[in-house]
């Protein structure tokens, strides 16, 4: 294989690419068919629907995820971030809503209030590390940690609940549809097109990936890279802000527990769907068809009681190998 | 650097030690950090038991300390005995086995030993223990949902984290479904103790089974969002969701009596102020205070769920 491809280095490599964008979407359509087998009520509407809500928490959080590893660095502590941020935005709800009213008004502050504080943690991470020179891995798994304290002595360990009136009324966003179509699903289907053309399509997602294949030429190149990476982290924050809008009305209330793990998940989906760990090069659409995965095989193991409880973890960590297994290539030169 | 970190928060320790009188008594109690629900009550209960008691006898004062990992916890017993001085180590323990031998080491310091909720491996360490009945929580459990569907029906198990606590529990429930051959059982997932898995796993169920007369969650946080997902799914079908534990929340419905969540099964958080309470009287009376001390797993219902109701606790 080796010597063959660096003769013909070309159509080699397209064929490679081609395959490897396909890898997960493979993997999905054989655990569709799998799952169809083994219990028909999987292909219903209204599982499909399931699923796809579901996914949506960390399908946005990786979209972010995916613009970060693009660019070289990662973020380790979206699942915290979301925990915390979802646990601010009721506690300014509720002191809201006497004067505010117990409405769309306090809601919609809550929304601009979470999306701004998402941001001004990405702009944390993002200056920390390029100002600050600390390696992501570091400030970011700092973070994890401060963000979760944080909300846990805000909760005292217990929940953050959002008061009655207004979690009625904010319920419609997770749980309402438009055109059929659940809510979140379409402002899933939104941020993964907003993320893909910012990727493909202006000098700005053309910078990330330049950033993350080689940031020293991308600095001899004159382009801000600091500038450049700082965004990244605050699309992180604001995707990460947006999951949480959509989390709080499933069950409207934040506790330690909310977003545990979400970390791993939406780096995770963000791998599996093709973008290099390392950085460089990567594909929106490839992290939804991730995210979608991962959540299926849950799904799938809910549905079915062919294998015992206790393997599920192990069930998931043989999907996600295999599809990597399927979508590998371009670091194997 | 960490090192000097370390030495002065030694020194501070060792300050806060001496600052107690002479024939002043010290109860150190070691409990897990607040990270869920359950704990963030064991916490609550520590600190309230600890204001009260050190306010009915001034010659005992009592250091709470909570660890978020066994590791930790086993660091913070050492500390509490060679820098703190405690003369009682009331401990619920993170995991059994890891903090056995640390606490055998305590104790043959002369060290008062209670054991709350998870026992030791080794039982002969402990002077007293306060034990949580979890084998009782699911007897109850399983007999109520038994008596509720009169026998008959098809019911769904939602299971916490694979651990000892989880199976007893569901062991005793399963015994219990043995002997009512009417009702089946569809399946049994784990739910984590979690809201968020609590309604993912329940999604899940109602796709899969079209009929659902009863749905044991074990644990008022699953319970949370297995009741969410019931809603959104628009399903009549189901008579009654039991949970366990006590959250507020839950105890608060059923006194409001929701059709809904009829009951709870009891599984305190302040139990560790009963385990406090019981190391102080080591201390205050002088009749012996030794054996087990099992707090029951009882059933909570519309006529009693007053008692249960604690709306300042966060859990």
């Amino acid at each position: 294989m080796q010597p063959e491809s660096s003769l013909h280095p070309v159509p080699r490599r397209r064929a490679r690419i081609r395959l490897s964008a396909f890898g997960p979407l493979l993997g999905l359509a054989a655990l569709v068919a799998l799952a169809t087998a083994l219990n028909p009520a999987f292909l219903t509407i209204a599982n499909i629907f399931n699923v796809l809500t579901r996914t949506s928490f960390i399908g946005i959080i990786a979209v972010g995820g995916t613009f970060v590893i693009i660019a070289g660095g990662i973020d380790l502590s979206v699942g915290s971030m979301a925990a915390l941020l979802a646990g601010s935005m009721i506690l300014v709800m509720n002191a809201l809503a006497p004067t505010l009213g117990g409405g769309w008004l306090t809601i919609v502050v809550g929304m601009l209030f979470v999306v701004a504080l998402g941001a001004l943690f990405g702009l944390g991470h993002g200056l920390a590390i390029t100002k600050g020179r600390i390696e992501p891995f570091i400030v970011t798994l700092g973070t994890l940690g401060i963000f979760r304290s944080v909300l846990t002595y805000l909760s005292e360990g217990g929940a953050i609940t959002l008061q009655l009136g207004l979690s009625n009324v904010y319920s419609h966003v997770y749980y309402g549809s438009f055109l059929r179509v659940p809510i979140p699903l379409w402002v899933f289907l939104a941020m993964a097109i907003l993320g893909a053309v910012l990727l493909n399509r202006t000098a700005f997602g053309r910078h990330v990936q330049a950033i993350g294949s080689n940031e020293q030429v991308a600095r001899y190149a004159a382009l801000r890279v600091d500038r450049e990476k700082i965004v990244t982290y605050m699309i992180q924050g604001v995707c990460v802000a947006v999951a949480t809008i959509l989390y709080v009305p499933r069950l409207g209330s934040a506790s330690p527990s909310t977003g545990l793990l979400w970390e791993l998940e939406a780096i995770a989906a963000v791998i599996i769907g093709g973008t290099a760990l390392k950085g460089g090069s990567g594909s929106v659409p490839g992290t939804v068809v991730g995210a979608i995965l991962l959540s299926t095989i849950g799904n799938v193991l809910n549905l079915t009681s062919i294998i015992s409880v206790y393997l599920n973890a192990a069930v998931q960590g043989v999907v996600i190998i295999l599809v990597a297994f399927l979508q590998r290539g371009r670091e194997a030169r | 650097m960490k090192r000097i970190y370390q030495l002065i928060v030694v020194v501070a320790l060792a300050l806060t030690a001496t600052a107690f009188a002479q024939d002043q008594k010290v109860i150190g109690v070691s409990i897990p950090a607040a990270d869920h629900g359950w704990t963030a009550g064991v916490v609550y209960w520590a600190n309230q038991a600890k204001a009260q008691v050190e306010e009915a006898y001034p010659n005992l004062s009592i250091i709470v300390k909570t660890a978020k990992d066994p590791a930790e916890q086993a660091n913070q017993i050492q500390d509490l005995v060679t820098v703190n001085k405690i003369d009682a180590l009331v401990i619920l323990p993170y995991e059994s086995a890891p903090l056995t031998k640390p606490v055998a080491d305590v104790k043959k310091q002369g060290v008062f030993v209670v054991v709350v909720d998870r026992g030791l491996t080794d039982p002969s360490i402990q002077d007293v223990y306060v034990a949580g009945d979890n084998p009782g929580m699911g007897r109850v459990s399983g007999e109520y949902v038994a008596q509720k569907l009169g026998g008959n029906g098809q019911i769904v198990v939602l299971r916490g984290i694979p651990t000892v606590i989880d199976n007893q529990r569901y062991d005793a429930f399963m015994e219990v479904m043995k002997q009512h051959p009417g009702i089946k059982v569809l399946d049994a997932q784990y739910a984590n103790w979690n809201r968020d898995d609590g309604f993912k796993v329940m999604q899940d169920f109602l796709t899969r089974f079209p009929k659902i007369d009863a749905v044991w969650a074990q644990d008022d946080d699953i319970a949370v969002g297995v009741l969410r997902a019931i809603q959104q799914a628009n399903r009549s079908d189901i008579q009654f969701v039991l949970g366990g534990a006590g959250m507020k929340e839950f105890v608060k419905m059923v006194m409001d009596g929701d059709p809904l969540v009829p009951a709870d099964v009891l599984y305190p958080p302040n139990m560790v102020d009963t385990a406090i309470n019981v190391a102080a009287m080591h201390y205050v009376s002088g009749s012996a205070v030794l054996g087990t001390y099992i707090v029951a797993a009882p059933l909570v219902t519309k006529d009693n769920a007053a008692q249960y109701y604690f709306p300042n606790s966060p859990f």
